[in-house]
């Protein structure tokens, strides 16, 4: 268990709800769930779903802290907004899906093997290590994943994609090596510190 | 048409439903002077188009025939029917009105014999089969219709409809050159009674009411049940006629949902509740019906009508909101798809026939209203600022029938009260 993990259980002890409320972005709209199961209903992954949404709210009130932050559920979400559009109480379901996910993250409990999240995480690093993404590093390091043969492989199957980018002047193989990054980079850094500064502060004063 | 005598001490009750029917009569047997204006050509509003009210599972001919009994026994109400207010001035205990009354073309020598609808050949949808079927140009409302008079509609004026329907009259009841007019009233105290109507179900965008024959209202099950609407009494598939026996009912279709109504409509669950029984009726153990709901709210006493339907082996329950509806385009079957409650289970539930449990919105909104008023935020009538316009009915809040009488009379109560007072001053 992380170090936060272990302190945030120590500090709500049963009350998942609050936890998540004070810590999950959007978290205070749980409660407003009233179990209709339209959001479910409209998901157009909703079958691949172990956990739909109506269902992780109400475990959420069950206190099933540990069923629901390891649940991949929220990580399927594609952010496609029906079941924010149709929701009778206008809860932003989207939000509070990549709320739950990214607390999960955080605590270290999220799932290791999630293609989602493992994207997530790589694009992160990714563009926010020169201030741009660097596609071509970003592509080849999705591509070899799942090990090197199996890297090469899909690289050989989209061969000719590549070839027709490259010829169309949209791919440059030397992006490889250093690829080029916006003109500010320490100004980017210091953005990023600021904006989590922000965003621990905002969590903990509305609380 | 002469100008209805009015004071000071008269009350105006808007509003020809059940609701306003019983304000104007409990003030009218209390020895007041009540004018009871109505929109339509006949009093008795939505209830005179229910096949049957729960919990009972009477007709409403029942509880309309009592009424129009009182009404004909009381000389103290004046009926305008066809009429509108069209402005409100004043204050409270002195209010001047205008309403404004359309022609009829028909008037007090008729008979209902219906010979001018014989004579009559053009049709339009009729209304109080809420378009499902068609009238002729010169009709009597329904069976229950007060006044017993037939209407010509202003469409047929000009037309060789109006001759015919004239040249058939033997009773000299046909008058083509009724004019619409305005009337002036002085009144003490106005009631509002206007009632509901059905929120717009073709907004519910993922439930197809407007792209899918076989998806039907509530209030249209509610015409095809009875003997005297469009389908006399079958419950047949628009689609194509068949019989539909395997019926499932939607709750909360447009209520409760900040997109539509943010309301509870209140009566819908009792509603559906009811129209199991009206499939029972017509097809014993073969008929099957299916409730989606997200809780059932049949409130005190209905709890043992909700019980004695539990407890029906052909109508089942699914929690769940229906989140869209697929209409299978050959045979125009309809599946619904969603995730029940009990369980998260994912369903697609095909059924031959869907009824929209549609919520209720006021008749006139609020704002709508010709004076000053105040309206909640779905635009039902709460109250006047200082003054005496008093809400009755659903035009107040979605109610059923009982309570709608109920708090019509209490409307009744407070508007004497403000007409006596008026008397009082007036005396000294
Ligand atoms: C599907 C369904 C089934 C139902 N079944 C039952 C049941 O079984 N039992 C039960 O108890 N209740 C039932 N109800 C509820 C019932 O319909 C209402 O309680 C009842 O209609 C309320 O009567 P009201 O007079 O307040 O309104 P209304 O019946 O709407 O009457 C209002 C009157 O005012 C007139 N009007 C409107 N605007 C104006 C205007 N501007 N000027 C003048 N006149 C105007 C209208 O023409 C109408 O005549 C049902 C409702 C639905 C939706």
């Amino acid at each position: 268990m992380s170090e936060l993990n272990t302190s945030t259980t120590e500090k709500y002890h049963n009350n998942f709800l609050r936890e998540v409320e004070e810590n999950v972005e959007e978290g205070e709209w749980v409660k407003m769930c009233m179990q209709c199961g339209v959001c479910s209903g409209s998901c157009p992954l909703g079958a691949h779903w172990a956990h739909p949404p109506q269902e992780l709210f109400m475990m959420i009130r069950a206190g099933k802290r540990e069923a629901v932050l390891s649940s991949d559920s929220m990580w399927m979400c594609t952010s496609c907004y029906n079941c924010v559009v149709r929701c009778p109480r206008k809860l932003p379901i989207t939000g509070i899906m990549h709320g739950l996910a990214s607390y999960a993250n955080k605590l270290g409990m999220a799932p290791k093997i999630q293609p989602t999240r493992d994207f997530s995480l790589q694009f992160w690093k990714n563009c926010t290590r020169t201030g741009r993404v660097n596609e071509l590093r970003l592509t080849l390091g999705l591509y070899f994943n799942d090990g090197l043969m199996a890297g090469i492989k899909k690289g050989w199957a989209m061969r000719n994609i590549g070839l027709g980018l490259l010829k169309a002047g949209r791919l440059n193989p030397f992006e490889l090596f250093k690829g080029h990054s916006c003109k500010d980079q320490q100004g980017i850094q210091a953005m990023l510190k600021k904006a989590a500064e922000i965003e621990a502060r905002r969590k903990h004063s509305t609380h | 048409m002469a100008t209805p005598i009015a004071t000071s001490q008269t009350i105006l009750v808007v509003g020809g439903g059940i609701s306003g029917m019983t304000a104007a009569l409990e003030a009218a047997e209390c020895g007041k002077q009540v004018i009871l204006v109505e929109k339509s050509p006949t009093l008795g509003g939505r209830t005179a188009l229910m096949y049957r009210y729960f919990p009972k599972l009477c007709h409403p001919i029942c509880g309309l025939e009592i009424n129009l009994r009182r009404l004909k026994g009381n000389r103290n109400v004046r009926v305008l029917t066809l009429a509108e207010v069209s402005k409100i001035s004043g204050t409270r205990g002195n209010y001047a009105v205008t309403l404004n009354v359309a022609p009829r073309y028909i008037n007090e020598n008729c008979t209902a014999c219906g010979e001018c609808a014989k004579a009559v050949t053009k049709e339009i949808p009729n209304p109080y089969n809420y378009g499902l079927n068609q009238m002729k140009v010169a009709y009597l409302p329904h069976k229950m219709a007060y006044p017993l008079r037939y209407v010509l509609d202003p469409s047929a004026i000009g037309t060789a409809d109006a001759d015919a329907a004239r040249a058939a009259c033997k009773y000299d009841a046909i008058d083509l050159n009724m004019q619409r007019e305005a009337v002036e009233l002085t009144v003490g105290a106005v009631i509002w009674a206007t009632g509901w109507k059905p929120y717009d179900a073709a907004k519910i965008q993922p439930y197809g009411y407007d792209r899918y024959p076989n998806v039907i209202t509530s209030l249209e099950f509610e015409r095809m049940a009875d003997l005297h609407g469009p389908t006399g009494g079958k419950l047949l598939r628009p689609s194509d006629g068949k019989e539909a026996k395997n019926i499932a009912f939607i709750q909360c279709a447009g209520s409760r949902d900040e997109n539509h109504l943010r309301h509870c409509s209140r009566i819908c669950c009792m509603a559906s509740l009811k129209q199991t029984q009206y499939v029972r009726e017509a097809y014993g153990a073969d008929g099957k019906s299916t409730i989606y709901y997200i809780d059932i709210r049949a409130i005190d006493r209905f709890e043992d009508f909700y019980l004695k339907v539990q407890n029906d082996p052909t109508v089942s329950f699914v929690k769940s909101k229906v989140a869209r509806i697929a209409q299978d385009g050959n045979s125009g079957d309809l599946t619904l798809h969603g995730v029940d409650t009990e369980g998260y289970h994912r369903y697609a539930n095909v059924h031959d026939l869907v009824v929209l449990a549609i919520g209720m919105e006021p008749a006139v909104k609020g704002v709508d209203i010709p004076a000053e008023i105040i309206a909640d935020s779905s635009g039902f009538l709460e109250s006047a600022p200082g003054g005496s316009i008093f809400g009755a009915g659903c035009a107040s809040g979605p109610l059923d029938v009982n309570r709608s009488v109920q708090h019509a009379t209490a409307a009744a109560l407070r508007a004497i009260q403000v007409v006596n007072k008026s008397a009082s001053t007036e005396a000294s």
